[in-house]
């Protein structure tokens, strides 16, 4: 939390937690009315966008379109100006701190992968795996079969078994990528964030790499926001277009392609 | 171009001050009329002798006053043998004697060789009225605000006439002023009650000692003024005395902060520049500073006649000498570290240690001693309660200088252009054809440059030794990062803040306490806004 | 066999610095108290005394390489602790001294009955007893990185701005304990230590039981920095030093990991300063200057951040040279510890254990 945050709105107290609870109606994000100005400049403008329990959605937008803000917002590194943004059974996610609504079960991977260099593939995976994050835990904690076994599946999963010994540091993008996607999986988040997970990909990395976020929506609610076509396609799920802070478009791959409003937006017709 | 244009303003100071000088050279009068008249003294006859003082005063020369002076004193005697009118100064049991025309000296004279001119009460009380007419006529004001201020102590009836005359011709407002003053205090005497309550009501406006003093004697329980009214106004008028006093105490500790203020900010923003631009903090900042001040040292050595003007030459040398010093340190250690900040920070202070110890090798570890020139030391006084001394004074404009300096530079020059390109967004300048490495040495140039100007004024304030540069290095981080890194703004509004906040605290906790606790407020401060008062905003920031 | 198998569990550079301490402390002994004066083995007292130094200058490496080499916490106010754990137990010296003193006041120490104080002031009270003394020794230092700490990271002020507010830090307790009027001896500091438990400090026998000490607390010292950074908390601190932000992604407070090892790097400092203060007998504001903080984060860099025996490497080593420099050639000293600055993070960015040891892939 930037301590210099302007104060927000919020509008989700808790005495109508049930109100909330109402508007959510098995969505598992629900955010209503997001504003975010940076000098002036509005990244989100009243942004409205549900997300349903399981789905598997794809934002896409041009450069600019708010995609990376939101994000920001939904995992409480940026404070809107005014909104309301709800989670799961109804938290309100702006009475939370960063660590808070990780712990709660939005994980999120970064555009650029950023994984600790410095520690080896299976380390990364280790402190990413949902357990207690307290200093003396930390200080004191081993892992118990189960947690290895769990790990040992995850790196299975993202094709790094062999590589659980290498630092994370100096294996390549792409697995780096997968990495990520581990670390995302071993926290077993409700949610996962996921943006511009192909960017730098090899074909083959990037089918894979489609393959894996299909088989993960149903259990875990994807979000992804990506800037390649071909690979949101290859998805083939419901589409959310961004275009200067808000929703221009929403539905599947092809009603959206077809839509004229997002053919200017992308195309400038 | 930095330079040159320093060492063009100054020229023209320099210019303005020898022509300041030379028509200020006073001309000796030499007046004629004096010298029969001195001869005259050693008549015995009283009534002749007040005839002579009288023809003397008459003249109103300033060497005229100066015997009527001698006279009053008791110091005027005359040779019994060839009737030479001396001065005379007593040394142990012998006398030193002059000429009292000419005032040559005349060696030693024996007491008994000598005897008094004397003069008797009448021709004391004349001279006493004609001593203080004779400087109320002056012809510099301030003179005749010496002669009347010189009363207040001695307010006989006739005085109180001379200064009633004095008034209506008096065009000066100050020693009007003064005289009104001179006239209410004498009316404290008065025997009429109202008079005296009136006279204390006027007073209320001087800032005089001897009228606290004395309105502080009339409202004494015992032996103050009988009537209750007059202690009642003599009361209100010390309120109101002390109130102003208070007011210019705290002018004058605004003065004070905002000159130590001016030093923070000086010290402070050649480094605000290198680490908002580059992002590089340059712990050999103060070395630069004790290299300027050591080039003002050197400058002085090799001018020894020119003392008065040698900050002149002084202060575009410092400026060279850092900036050259800070151009080599950023091509052979900086450049190599970018994006390294704290590996940046070790190396530049190895570059400190390596500096302290070169001065130390050439010039010995003892302290220099930089001399001020004579315009910069004395005091401008406002009033007995405020004076600002000016090497105070040219600290803060010295500072304005440099800084509109440093704002005219970075706004309107291309290279300013480019260096806020480079600040702003460094791939994206590139992109634009600028060669920022050409930009980032031409900016470390330039805030160490700075430094060697605040080393100049440094060289005023402290002495100059190889440890200047560390004592002063811990405040100007305090300032650049109280400011918000990168903002000129910012770091000339923190380092006033700071100084007139110290300041502030001073009388009341000390000097080593207040430092102490404006430290530890900048410590709670970043803990508040890591950004410092005006934080780089925006999605750049969050980098 | 128990014991080979407790050494083959050690790696390498553990059974090197364990080595390294055990022969140090079995030399010292033998060759200082068991080899007569006149011989050509014989250590002298001064050589003992030193190795004690340089000793507590490898703690408080150890200490600065725990947060700046892991945590990525650059302190440039480190000495801070050191001396607030020399200050402690140079109060409790200061109380064995008793009636000694020059002015022999049961009471109060020499300065002050110099400064004319009445009576002993608060804070002072309890320093005569040793576990007193020693719990303050922690507390002190302990405390104050806590609630600094705390404060600073959790508003996130981080690289240079955290090192400047340490140095800010350090700064003002230099400017405090100068001031007479806090109580603690100002500019000359406390000195003219007696004795420590009984024991005289000026016997060869007490001078090596310091330097036992010293080694043996260099040992526990580095027994638990590796503990600590082979833990789990010690993967998480590394990932906090190389991506914040992703850390708190993860659910990790990171605040907490950062207070946590900058309270215990602020531990081990005071330990050595207290350590430190009876060998060279005397605790000044001195040590709480700047430069002293920026010079034994020059230690770590040269001797190599990030592996705890490099950073002990590198204060034996510069010290090494100073004692040296200093002695014989006392002007180059400063271009010496400047050009190491240079050269070392131009061309050692890994310092000097990182030309021998190659890169981990």
């Amino acid at each position: 939390m930037t301590p210099a945050a302007p104060a927000i709105e919020s509008r989700a107290t808790a005495s109508d937690q049930n109100a909330s609870h109402d508007v959510l109606k098995g969505a598992i994000i629900y955010l209503e009315g997001i504003t975010v100005s940076f000098d002036g400049f509005r990244a989100l403008d009243e942004l409205d966008l549900r997300i349903e329990r399981g789905e598997l959605r794809c934002i896409i937008g041009p450069n600019g379109a708010g995609k990376s803000t939101m994000m920001d917002v939904i995992t409480g590194k940026t404070r809107p100006d005014s909104g309301l943004a709800l989670f799961d059974r109804g938290t309100d996610l702006f009475s939370m701190s960063e660590p808070e609504i990780a712990m709660a079960g939005i994980g999120r991977k970064f555009q650029k992968p950023s994984v600790f260099e410095n520690l080896s593939v299976a380390e990364n995976l280790e402190l990413a795996m949902r357990a207690n994050r307290g200093v003396w835990s930390n200080l004191f904690a081993k892992m118990s079969k189960e947690q290895s076994d769990h790990r040992d599946s995850v790196l299975e999963t993202i094709g790094l078994t062999a590589a659980r010994a290498m630092r994370a540091g100096a294996i390549s993008h792409g697995q780096k990528q997968w990495l990520e996607i581990g670390m995302l999986l071993m926290q077993e988040p409700k949610v996962l964030l996921v943006d511009e997970p192909v960017a730098g990909m090899t074909h083959q990395e990037t089918e894979r790499t489609a393959e894996l976020l299909t088989s993960l929506a149903g259990d875990h609610t994807v979000v992804v926001v990506e800037h390649d076509m071909e690979f949101v396609r290859s998805l083939a799920r419901r589409v959310t277009v961004l275009h200067e802070g808000r929703v221009l478009a929403e539905g599947n791959m092809d009603f959206v392609q077809n839509d004229p409003r997002v053919v200017e937006v992308y195309l400038g017709v | 171009m930095v330079p040159r244009q320093v060492l063009r303003i100054g020229w023209a100071l320099v210019l303005l001050l020898v022509a300041l000088a030379s028509s200020s050279v006073p001309a000796r009068a030499v007046s004629s009329d004096l010298e029969p008249l001195v001869g005259k003294l050693s008549e015995r006859s009283l009534s002749t002798k007040a005839q002579t003082i009288r023809e003397i005063a008459e003249v109103g020369s300033a060497e005229a006053k100066a015997l009527l002076e001698t006279l009053l004193a008791g110091q005027v005697y005359y040779r019994k043998d060839d009737r030479r009118v001396v001065l005379v100064e007593e040394q142990d049991s012998a006398f030193a004697i002059r000429d009292a025309f000419s005032g040559e000296a005349l060696g030693q004279a024996e007491k008994r060789s000598l005897k008094r001119v004397v003069i008797n009460n009448s021709i004391r009380g004349f001279l006493r009225g004609a001593i203080a007419r004779l400087s109320l006529r002056a012809e510099d004001p301030d003179d005749r605000l010496h002669a009347v201020e010189s009363l207040y102590d001695e307010l006989t009836p006739d005085t109180v006439e001379l200064l009633k005359s004095r008034l209506v011709e008096e065009t000066d407002d100050e020693v009007q002023d003064a005289i009104r003053v001179a006239l209410a205090l004498a009316a404290l005497d008065s025997a009429d009650p109202a008079e005296r309550a009136a006279a204390a009501q006027r007073l209320a406006e001087s800032m005089d000692q001897v009228v606290h003093v004395r309105l502080s004697a009339l409202v004494r329980e015992q032996d103050g003024d009988p009537d209750a009214s007059v202690r009642a106004a003599a009361q209100s008028a010390l309120r109101e005395i002390d109130q102003n006093r208070s007011l210019y105490s705290v002018v004058e500790t605004l003065f004070f902060g905002l000159s130590l203020g001016s030093v923070y900010v000086l010290a402070a923003i050649g480094l605000a520049i290198t680490f908002g631009v580059m992002g590089v903090i340059n712990m050999a900042h103060g070395e630069l500073m004790m290299l300027g001040a050591y080039t003002t040292w050197v400058v002085q050595q090799a001018l020894p006649d020119r003392l008065e003007q040698s900050i002149f030459f002084a202060i575009p040398a410092a400026f060279l000498v850092s900036a050259l010093v800070g151009v080599a340190i950023e091509r052979g250690v900086v450049r190599f570290l970018y994006g390294r900040p704290l590996e940046t920070l070790l190396a530049t202070f190895g570059v400190s240690l390596f500096l302290q110890q070169a001065v130390r090798s050439i010039f010995s570890p003892l302290n220099r001693a930089v001399s001020t020139p004579e315009w910069m030391s004395g005091q401008y006084v406002v009033n007995d309660a405020l004076a600002f001394t000016y090497n105070r004074l040219y600290i803060i404009l010295f500072a304005s200088v440099v800084f509109a300096f440093l704002v005219v530079i970075l706004r309107y020059t291309t290279l300013g252009l480019q260096i806020r390109a480079v600040s702003q967004d460094r791939n994206m300048a590139r992109a634009m054809g600028i060669k920022s490495a050409r930009i980032d040495s031409a900016t470390f140039g330039l805030g160490a440059g700075v430094a060697g100007l605040a080393g100049v004024a440094l060289s005023q304030l402290t002495n100059v030794g190889p440890n200047l540069g560390q004592s002063h290095i811990v405040d100007s981080f305090m300032v650049v990062v109280f400011g918000g890194v990168g903002n000129l703004w910012g770091t000339l509004v923190a380092g006033l803040t700071l100084g007139v906040s110290n300041k502030l605290l001073e009388p009341l906790t000390g000097a080593v306490l207040a430092k102490i606790i404006v430290l530890v407020f900048i410590v709670l401060f970043i803990q508040r806004r890591p950004r410092g008062l005006f934080p780089p905003r925006g999605r750049s920031a969050e980098a | 066999m128990p014991r080979p198998s407790f050494i083959s569990r050690l790696e390498r550079p553990d059974r090197v610095v364990y080595g390294a301490l055990i022969v140090i402390a079995g030399m010292a002994a033998l060759l200082n108290l068991v080899v007569p004066e006149g011989s050509a083995f014989h250590m002298s007292t001064f050589t003992v005394t030193l190795l004690g130094k340089y000793a507590c200058f490898a703690m408080l490496a150890l200490s600065v390489d725990l947060v700046w080499g892991y945590c990525g916490i650059l302190t440039l106010g480190h000495g801070a602790f050191f001396a607030l754990g020399g200050y402690a137990m140079g109060m409790h010296l200061m109380r064995q001294i008793g009636e000694r003193g020059v002015y022999g006041n049961p009471e109060l120490p020499d300065f002050m009955v110099f400064l004319d104080w009445q009576e002993l002031p608060w804070y002072w009270w309890g320093f005569s007893s040793f576990p007193f003394a020693m719990a303050m020794v922690l507390v002190v230092p302990g405390l104050l990185a806590f609630v600094f700490g705390w404060f600073a990271f959790r508003s996130r002020v981080n690289g240079v701005y955290l090192s400047i507010i340490t140095q800010a830090m350090t700064y003002a307790l230099l400017l405090a304990f100068f001031r007479n009027e806090m109580g603690f001896g100002g500019n000359n500091g406390l000195t003219d230590f007696k004795d420590l438990l009984g024991f005289s400090l000026q016997t060869d026998g007490m001078r090596v039981v310091l330097l036992v000490t010293s080694l043996l607390a260099l040992g526990g010292a580095y027994a638990i920095c590796r503990a600590v950074t082979r833990s789990r908390f010690g993967r998480v601190v590394v990932a906090i030093r190389d991506a914040e932000n992703r850390s708190r992604f993860l659910g990790y407070r990171v605040e907490h990991f950062k207070v946590w090892a900058f309270v215990l790097s602020a531990l081990i400092a005071g330990v050595a300063g207290a350590l430190y203060v009876p060998q060279v007998g005397i605790i000044n504001p001195g040590e709480f200057a700047p430069l002293n903080s920026i010079e034994l984060v020059v230690w770590v860099a040269i001797g190599g951040r990030g592996t705890l025996y490099g950073a002990m490497a590198g204060a034996l080593l510069v010290n090494f040279s100073k004692t040296y420099f200093t002695g014989a050639l006392p002007d180059a000293w400063l271009f010496v510890l400047g050009g190491l600055f240079i050269l070392g993070t131009l061309f050692l960015p890994r310092g000097v254990v990182g030309v021998f040891t190659k890169e981990k892939e």
